[in-house]
């Protein structure tokens, strides 16, 4: 058979191609650019090579920022995902109290991250702050802005107040997929509440999990704005991540070359988790 | 097994019911006989899945008694009640193997794990499923699927009853068949009283000895499939059986024959019919076309395969008739009713005709 050789169809696709230059790739290798290169202002550059990864990769500064990142990850998502299912569980299935569930739990992810940093800010203040001025009132010393533990304490209940519903939300929607006959069938079979939960409900959940799992740490691993607005990034550097960090550095600093490779080195630490994810659930998918 | 007695049972899904239409099940008076074969026939809506799941103690109904055995068992709950229910679409345990499936009742009422493994060899020859024993539930085409349903019931050797809620919906039309024998099979084989609820009537009437046909919240008639084709004891059931369904015309009585316009028409006795909405019934099957008769006008005549049904009109009336595949109507079509299959309704109730 005669093939017809055509690269015509090229230019149809150059479009998305400049588009897709113009938005990641130029950007991107503009940070390349810096992340080789040290800069003392006048727009004077001067070629480092890979000294800035080394120098980022020996410090302590970025090993403990990271520490910092998978320490939040995972116990937020320890406290999220149990108990975003433990509410989901106890959510009504029909009536009423269906849709007032649903708005109360969509609520806290309609407001904007800054937003909510700000409510936590000066709800944890102990001069004015309500929960910040009770607990004091009790007699429990608490204050965030001195105290590293308090610090950590409220960032991880402001995150958990903030995304707890997602995980709810999502497993409500696999709970609510569940026909009512696997419920009758397992009362039949004398089935226990927990093996109902077992054997039921937490397989029909699976699935909406593995996603609730995966979009909470990659949220929560780029946490930015939040702990930003309510500690600062303190005290001392208790609550700096890595993302504050990288702005700190970048903007506070004006340390470009630096703050470049830092930046490609988060990067590619996200690209690989989501990598991993990815190759996870898909393997999970083709097991079924 | 046990003889299930359902005693002037009625259900509302309302919480104060008032009028009588407010009743899902109006009221049901039955026995279900210890290892009988029962099918609960009826189209959407007539109460028979809220019958069942008042048998298995799904639902507890508003007023009335459940008896197991003449044991009172209104009160129990469903575990109480020892009973199967297999439902329409098949409910697997799915991150279990069909194995632990099988042994799912057993291990959850405490029964010793040696007894488990022979119940459950057992039920797996039962249903035919040796040798995917080992294997994910989830990997099962729907059938099989369904069996395991079955089986969680069957593993269990003193259950009361087993119930089935239009178990064959989502099989495949050549699996349906072959999955019907097997029920009837293990019916036959062990004496289950089993309760048929379908709304296909070849389903009910070849899996079930006696067949319940119920509309509109209550039991109208219960009989071997042979009495509900010959002698329906309500139009409905006339309708609802056979295809196409019963001939229904309004009539009027004098003595021993039945006037339909100007026609008149020989009836095998002389019903004491009163009141004046009188119709007479008669299956397709016995009426036949040919040149003596009643004058008709053919209006439509279908080749179903192994017979015709001639769709004519009768003094105004559209009526049915079955035709063998040979035979030819005629070009000035005549309808002639047969005696035997005549039955007459006052108010849509069938009437007895005295000799």
């Amino acid at each position: 058979m005669e093939r017809t050789w055509n690269n015509k169809a090229w230019f149809l696709v150059l479009p998305v191609l400049v588009l897709v230059a113009f938005s990641a790739v130029i950007p991107l290798m503009t940070v390349v650019n810096y992340s080789v290169q040290d800069t003392f202002g006048n727009n004077q550059f001067f070629w480092a090579g890979t000294e800035w990864f080394e120098e980022l990769l020996a410090s302590d500064r970025f090993w403990q920022a990271m520490g910092r990142n998978m320490a939040f990850s995972f116990i937020i998502l320890a406290i999220e995902v149990p108990l975003g299912i433990f509410i989901a569980l106890n959510m009504p299935k029909k009536g009423w109290g269906v849709p007032v569930c649903l708005v109360l739990m969509a609520l806290p992810l309609l407001i904007p991250w800054n937003v909510v940093g700000t409510i936590w800010q000066v709800f944890g203040r102990n001069d004015i702050g309500l929960l910040g001025y009770t607990v004091n009132a009790l007699g429990f010393d608490y204050n965030y802005v001195q105290d590293p533990f308090d610090a950590w304490v409220t960032v991880i209940v402001m995150d958990v107040w903030h995304w707890t519903s997602l995980v709810v939300l999502l497993c409500y929607a696999g709970l609510v997929s569940i026909p009512d006959a696997f419920y009758q069938a397992a009362k039949i079979d004398g089935a226990s509440r927990w093996s109902v939960f077992r054997y039921i409900q937490l397989p029909k959940m699976q699935r909406v999990l593995l996603i609730a799992v995966l979009l909470r740490f990659m949220d929560s691993f780029m946490i930015y704005t939040e702990p930003f607005v309510v500690t600062g990034g303190g005290p001392g550097n208790s609550t700096t991540f890595l993302s504050i960090d990288l702005v700190k550095m970048a903007l506070g600093q004006f340390d470009l070359g630096p703050a470049a490779a830092m930046s490609l080195v988060y990067f590619l630490i996200i690209l690989l988790l989501s990598w991993v994810f990815y190759t996870v659930m898909t393997n999970y998918d083709a097991e079924r | 097994m046990a003889r299930i007695d359902v005693n002037h049972i009625r259900h509302s899904y309302l919480a104060e019911p008032r009028k009588d239409s407010d009743f899902a099940l109006k009221e049901v008076h039955h026995t279900f006989e210890d290892g009988g074969a029962y099918a609960l026939l009826g189209p959407s809506g007539c109460g028979k899945t809220t019958l069942l799941n008042i048998i298995s103690g799904l639902l507890k109904p508003s007023h009335g008694q459940l008896l197991f055995n003449g044991r009172d068992v209104t009160g129990l709950s469903t575990q109480e009640r020892n009973i199967a229910q297999v439902f329409q679409f098949p409910v697997i345990y799915d991150t279990m193997t069909v194995y632990d499936n099988l042994a799912f009742p057993l291990r959850n009422r405490g029964v010793p794990e040696a007894e488990v493994e022979r119940k459950v060899r057992e039920t797996l020859d039962m249903i035919d499923l040796s040798d995917w024993a080992k294997r994910k539930a989830r990997r099962l085409t729907a059938d099989q699927k369904q069996k395991i349903s079955l089986g969680r019931g069957l593993v269990r050797s003193d259950v009361n009853a087993i119930l089935f809620d239009e178990p064959l919906t989502v099989i495949d039309p050549h699996m349906k068949w072959m999955l019907r024998s097997q029920l009837k099979q293990l019916h036959r084989r062990y004496g289950y009283t089993m309760v048929y609820v379908t709304h296909d009537q070849t389903e009910a009437l070849t899996f079930a000895e006696h067949v319940v046909v119920m509309y509109d919240g209550e039991i109208v008639q219960i009989g071997s499939p042979a009495e509900l084709f010959e002698r329906p004891r309500h139009t409905f059931v006339g309708y609802f059986i056979g295809s196409p369904g019963m001939n229904v015309v309004p009539v009027s009585i004098e003595g021993k024959t039945a006037r339909l316009g100007s026609q008149s028409i020989e009836l095998p006795g002389a019903p004491k019919a009163a009141g004046d909405n009188i119709q007479l019934g008669i299956r397709p099957e016995y009426v036949h076309v040919g040149s003596q008769g009643m004058p008709v006008t053919v209006t439509k005549v279908e080749d179903v395969g192994r017979h015709k049904i001639v769709r004519a009109t009768l003094e105004g009336r559209d009526i049915a008739a079955v035709m063998s595949e040979d035979d030819q109507v005629p070009a000035e079509p005549k309808v002639r009713f047969e005696p035997a299959g005549i039955n007459i309704y006052a108010d849509s109730w069938r009437i007895e005709m005295g000799g």
